[in-house]
């Protein structure tokens, strides 16, 4: 039985005000089990009444160790942890784990492979934003809109369950291509999709966009300037809410984003209502996305036909020696990764999602570190909600969109 | 390398004897530890790299001089760049100046350095544990730290192992 140390409350009285300490405001905790806070963020409120004198966030209960964890993986299996990240954005976390690799050992993805991949992680962010909208909704008092957002993303699950046999931890996405072709079903499932949800945006924007309990409670609430949130190193749409222009699939176009006709919706304003028109108008654009990569998609392979690195189809392994070599390897020691060090970034549903992988030429990560968005975007909430109500506090929570998995790793 | 690099790496040579090297496409620049704060001001007041993207270590275990290798990835909004800074830590009482005054998002990114690797900050406001418990001993991601396997039991070692369980002492 490991003993239990008391901790000091003096650790923490640097983080209070004076007034605290001699008792005029009360320290209040929130979380780590608040259904508001989106997860276990446990939020130490010092508080005058009901307004926010002082908010310590307390982070670390969903720590899993995944970066130590994927040291000891090779490269194929380390691939199957990154899923379980941010746990609303799998196949966004497969896509920057796949691509850092691909950088790593210059592996070229063909032209299917790449489409498919936009489609997914676009149909991933509308995911993503659904349980954004539907959980700030919750957050607000606008119960309706969560069980009409969760009824859609269910069709979205659909999709990745029939590409992937997964409806959430899905690894389709690997160094080299994806798993395999998607389905002959595939296509008329997201054409489906297409096809309803532009008219499901408008009806949340009905529910929401000129409620006025609903701007009531997001309109001017947690301000932040462009530049304290680049200070901030806030990314996604939290930035773009407050008027920088910076999505990583226009700046620095990857998997052909280039392609596509798509705009990047800002705002100026930098509050809660800001990030809101934000994401529905990026769940708009997305849906563009996906439309013309759909439409675009060539015929060919999936992978990458490099079987250095990814492994032969199965049914060459019986008559072709080689295959039968490759195959053998890749699946006892892995393959091997020339030494040196690289940083990749990609646009996740919550901003800049990068992966630095250090190889000392083995086949298992010497090092892989995590730039997860939302532990950079959660940073920015005790100066958000500074002097703000309680309430507004939860407004701010959900207007940042974290993800617990994403922020403790 | 992209030309738009070139005054922003002639100044990093010039003002602090900066080592470039390029892989991948990935611009990286070993500075001396001293000068990581000067740096960092100089990389987001003159040449506009506003974002401090990421913060992280590597542990080179058992190298001891130096251990550990400290990773900045600046990037530039306005010019769509992104540069790594790199320094180097001693193994023994590693410690580093910190560069909150300059990027706000450094103070939990340096916490959690110092919780996963044990590199001091100095200067740093509020260095306390982030992911880990506060009562939590050693350094997660240090390379001489185990994993934490649970070890196999087999017939001729399970009364052994069965003593160093958790359970074992209650």
């Amino acid at each position: 039985m490991t003993q239990l140390q008391e901790v000091s409350v003096d650790d923490i009285k640097h983080l209070v005000s004076e007034r605290a300490i001699q008792g005029e405001t009360v320290l209040l905790n929130m979380g780590p089990q608040h259904p508001s806070t989106h997860g276990v963020l446990r939020l130490l409120l010092e508080l005058d009444g009901e307004t926010v004198v002082n908010c310590i966030p307390d982070i670390g209960f969903l720590h899993t160790g995944i970066e130590k964890n994927m040291e000891s993986k090779t490269y194929a299996k380390a691939n199957v942890m990154a899923d379980r990240l941010d746990y609303l954005n799998t196949l966004g976390n497969n896509l920057a784990y796949s691509m850092a690799v691909e950088k790593l050992v210059e592996l070229d993805v063909p032209e299917r492979a790449q489409s498919i991949r936009v489609i997914l992680a676009e149909l991933q962010r509308i995911a993503s934003h659904l349980i954004w909208l539907g959980t700030t909704g919750l957050d607000v008092a606008a119960m309706s809109t969560f069980l009409y957002c969760f009824r859609e993303r269910e069709s979205i699950l659909d999709i990745f369950e029939l590409c992937s046999g997964q409806r959430m931890m899905t690894t389709y996405i690997r160094p080299g291509g994806v798993w395999r072709d998607v389905p002959v079903e595939f296509e008329a499932a997201v054409r489906e999709f297409i096809k309803m949800f532009p008219r499901r945006v408008d009806e949340y924007e009905a529910l929401l966009s000129r409620n006025p309990l609903f701007l009531d409670r997001t309109f001017g609430i947690g301000t932040v300037s462009a530049e304290q949130a680049l200070n901030f190193g806030m990314t996604g749409p939290p930035l773009r809410a407050s008027g920088v222009n910076w999505d990583l699939r226009k700046a620095r176009p990857y998997c052909g984003y280039e392609q596509y006709d798509f705009e990047v919706p800002t705002r100026t304003e930098g509050d809660v209502y800001a990030r809101y028109i934000v994401r529905i108008e990026e769940l708009r654009q997305s849906l563009r996305i996906v439309e013309q990569a759909l439409n675009k998609m060539p015929i060919g392979p999936v992978c990458s036909s490099n079987h250095k690195f990814i492994p032969p189809p199965r049914s060459e392994i019986g008559v072709n020696m080689e295959a039968l070599i490759h195959h053998f390897k890749l699946w006892t020691e892995g393959f091997s990764t020339p030494k040196g060090s690289i940083y990749n970034a990609i646009e996740s549903p919550r901003g800049e999602l990068g992966v630095y992988i250090v190889s000392d030429g083995g086949p298992k990560p010497y090092r892989i570190h995590w730039r997860t968005p939302s532990f950079d975007n959660l940073q920015a909430l005790p100066f958000m909600a500074k002097g703000l109500l309680v309430a507004d506090l939860v407004a701010i929570i959900g207007s940042v969109d974290i993800v617990l998995g994403d922020v403790d790793r | 390398m992209q030309p738009e690099f070139e005054p922003t790496i002639q100044a990093l040579k010039k003002e602090f004897n900066a080592q470039i090297s390029e892989f991948r496409g990935d611009v990286s620049a070993i500075i001396p530890a001293e000068n990581i704060v000067s740096a960092a001001k100089m990389l987001r007041d003159e040449f506009d790299f506003s974002l401090l993207s990421t913060m992280t270590a590597v542990d080179h275990w058992p190298e001891e001089k130096p251990r550990f290798d400290m990773l900045y990835q600046f990037t530039s909004v306005s010019k769509v760049l992104s540069l790594s800074v790199l320094v180097q830590v001693p193994g023994i009482n590693p410690s580093l100046p910190t560069i909150t005054g300059i990027f706000k998002n450094a103070i939990w990114r340096e916490r959690e350095v110092w919780d996963m690797f044990g590199i001091k900050f100095e200067g740093h406001p509020d260095l306390r544990r982030i992911l880990m418990p506060a009562d939590w001993e050693g350094h997660p991601l240090r390379k001489d730290y185990p994993l934490g396997y649970e070890e196999p039991q087999f017939t001729f070692n399970f009364e052994e192992i069965d003593l160093r369980k958790p359970y074992a002492k209650e």
